[in-house]
């Protein structure tokens, strides 16, 4: 007899399984940013790799439809070897202007990347300091400014502050991206409040949290937060296994994006039974 | 021999040199790369037309791996 009760528990899932009928829709919406539509709330970078073929498989895992690429100066010794082409042609591409500590070195970086790549995306980093990496919003302000007026689609990537996103939307960016942390440093969202309260501010802005972000928790933090994407190099780079990695952030950021949209519950400070405990023996 | 400084580094080249010939010379390739003269963008139409003088800065750059 007992072995027949246990057995007529494995009847259970066969009842939950009529819900099988109710198609699953739930899916995280696309991201429009500046009159265009990306599948993925992922963006990319592709710095730090080990070697091009785990990047690539970085780049599948994740499943980003746009990479950010660095502008530096070509060697002069033959060694010139196309670094785009490892890079699947159906990813855009973003160049940054990183590596630039003033808005001059920064807007002379876009004008050339522009040239090299014919595209007007770029994004911006104007870099303060480079024991931290913060970024100089002032300088960065006064970049997005001229780069705006030039025609730039402009990313910048600045402190995680309210009056400063302001400012720079007010100059015509079409997004913002505050850092989540230092670059490269891994440690996750620094001050959720801080993102939060963009987030609440700035109703329609996108906001792309770009740097700090360490492992698929952290992505999903950001995004539960309420940011648009995440822009990520480091920590899919510096795994050990890059493609795994990439693939826990897809779905880091998309399961943070879900639980965003679909609206928490409150905390509160005490339980709340989820069984009824009225009619239970005593 | 006109002096230029290209990518940070002093090089002579000789005279009236123009900058295609020069990027034909260094064996860069003609595209996805950009090209800085004395800090303004020279667009690639125009590098056939660009004779480089004595103590122009150049600056030429590619892509690379970033975040």
């Amino acid at each position: 007899m007992r072995f027949k009760l246990t057995c007529s528990a494995f009847v259970l899932p066969r009842i939950l399984l009529d819900s099988e009928k109710v198609k699953i829709t739930w899916q995280v919406g696309e991201l429009k940013l500046a009159g265009k539509e990306f599948g993925s709330r992922l963006i990319i970078g592709t710095g730090k790799y080990r070697n091009f073929e785990e990047m690539k498989t970085a780049h599948k895992a994740s499943g980003a439809e746009m990479v950010t690429v660095a502008v530096n100066r070509v060697p002069l010794d033959g060694s010139t070897e196309s670094f785009l082409d490892h890079l699947d042609p159906s990813m855009a591409i973003l160049p940054n202007t990183a590596g630039c500590f003033d808005a001059e070195h920064a807007i002379r970086t876009a004008r050339l990347a522009r040239e090299a790549l014919e595209t007007e995306w770029i994004k911006l980093e104007v870099i303060g300091d480079k024991i931290t990496l913060l970024p100089d919003n002032e300088q960065t302000l006064e970049a997005a400014r001229t780069l705006v007026a030039e025609g730039f689609i402009v990313l910048p990537y600045f402190s995680d502050d309210l009056i400063m996103a302001r400012k720079l939307l007010d100059a015509g960016c079409p997004a913002v991206m505050p850092l989540a942390a230092p670059i490269g440093s891994g440690l996750g969202v620094q001050n959720p409040a801080n993102l939060r309260i963009m987030r609440e501010q700035l109703p329609d802005a996108v906001i792309i949290v770009d740097a700090g972000v360490g492992t698929a928790s952290d992505a999903a933090i950001a995004m539960e937060l309420g940011a648009d994407a995440i822009l990520m190099n480091t920590a899919i780079a510096e795994a050990a296994d890059p493609g795994k990695m990439a693939k826990a952030m897809r779905l880091g950021v998309e399961a943070g994006r879900l639980a965003y949209e679909s609206g928490r519950m409150t905390k509160r400070l005490y339980a709340s039974a989820s069984s009824p405990i009225e009619g239970a023996i005593r | 021999m006109v002096k230029l400084r290209l990518n940070g580094d002093f090089i002579e080249v000789r005279e009236g040199i123009k900058l295609s010939e020069l990027l034909g010379e260094l064996e860069l390739p003609d595209t996805r790369i950009a090209v800085e003269l004395n800090k303004d963008v020279v667009r690639r139409n125009d590098w056939g037309e660009t004779v480089l003088r004595n103590e122009d800065v150049l600056e030429i750059v590619h892509f690379v791996g970033g975040g």
